[in-house]
């Protein structure tokens, strides 16, 4: 995909933060070096299109009280993929629903994130999912440590 | 956090609008003024609860590649190996599992190519034992925004 300059520079400029004031867009456009109905108009263009996933606030669940969340994954049968993959996607306890290869050293084939105000929320909305799909070899697993976490930056300067 | 406060929150996560004036539009919803949305929502930005205002972006529908990787490091060796994955850019997700699979990692790039050749690098030299390439096969749901009012 081809984007011109300008565009490339508001690209960028989405992935800053931006101000929280009456006309957050007239700062954004700045940035970008275009005026303010452009720069709306060619992100509304990009919402439509699914270039722009979301725009909004990206909070910190913690501190929000949204406190615990589990990878649960899941050996489900190749011909139940896809169903089982719509059933989980529907609850609102997960919020990412995935599938990956498996293989001999990793039976699972779907991946979920489920999220509780606690760990033990967690694991009971996990086996109710079990119970409630038939699937019975699943595994959660919780994170021990935050390693990294940044935001996904794309077409940036190092890496065009 | 008031119950404005909450509702506010929920809904600038979930459709922020494209237009002149945003703040006035998710102030209408809240019924509070504008300048009172636009001085909670600061404020909660400045006590870090809300961590950016911007865009996420569709990484796949501008041609990136990603994937999700797997490492089965050794108790001992988790933090080298750490250090070693967490210098590639490319890599925007990195924990440590309670797990045989301990380290779990989201590589992004602009080709296949690009992130076969992080795996490799890190399957050869980062200490890890064994490394997993798990690139999704299908994409059900990516929720990131929640109901904070419930």
């Amino acid at each position: 995909m081809e984007f011109a300059e300008k565009e490339i520079r508001l690209l960028r400029a989405l992935q800053e933060d931006l101000p929280v004031r009456e006309r957050p867009y007239a700062d954004l456009a700045a940035r970008a070096g275009m005026s303010e109905a452009e720069a709306l108009e060619i992100a509304r263009r990009w919402k439509e299109a699914g270039i722009i996933r979301r725009m909004g606030a990206f909070i910190r669940h913690r501190k929000a009280g949204v406190i615990a969340n589990g990878m649960v994954v899941w050996d489900v049968p190749e011909e139940r993929v896809e169903e089982a993959g719509r059933a989980m996607s529907a609850r609102d306890c997960v919020s990412h629903c995935y599938a990956r290869p498996r293989s001999d050293k990793w039976p699972f084939r779907l991946y979920t994130m489920i999220h509780g105000a606690t760990e033990d929320e967690v694991r009971e909305q996990a086996r109710l999912l079990s119970e409630e799909l038939r699937v019975e070899n699943f595994r959660i697993l919780f994170s021990l440590r935050e390693l990294k976490k940044s935001d996904t930056k794309l077409f940036m300067e190092e890496d065009r | 956090m008031d119950e404005i406060d909450r509702l506010l929150l929920t809904l600038i996560q979930r459709e922020f609008p494209l237009s002149e004036r945003p703040y006035a539009e998710i102030a209408e919803k809240a019924g509070v003024a504008e300048s009172e949305a636009i001085a909670r929502i600061e404020a909660m930005r400045e006590e870090g609860l809300i961590r950016r205002m911007g865009a996420s972006l569709n990484p796949r529908a501008l041609g990136y590649v990603s994937t999700l990787a797997a490492a089965r490091v050794a108790p001992g060796r988790v933090d080298s190996v750490t250090n070693y994955i967490n210098r590639f850019n490319e890599i925007t997700h990195n924990y440590e599992r309670d797990d045989e699979f301990n380290v779990w990692f989201t590589v992004i790039a602009r080709d296949e190519a690009a992130v076969a050749a992080i795996i490799d690098d890190i399957r050869k030299h980062s200490g890890a034992d064994e490394v997993i390439d798990l690139p999704a096969t299908h994409i059900f749901k990516i929720k990131v925004n929640f109901d904070l009012t419930k």
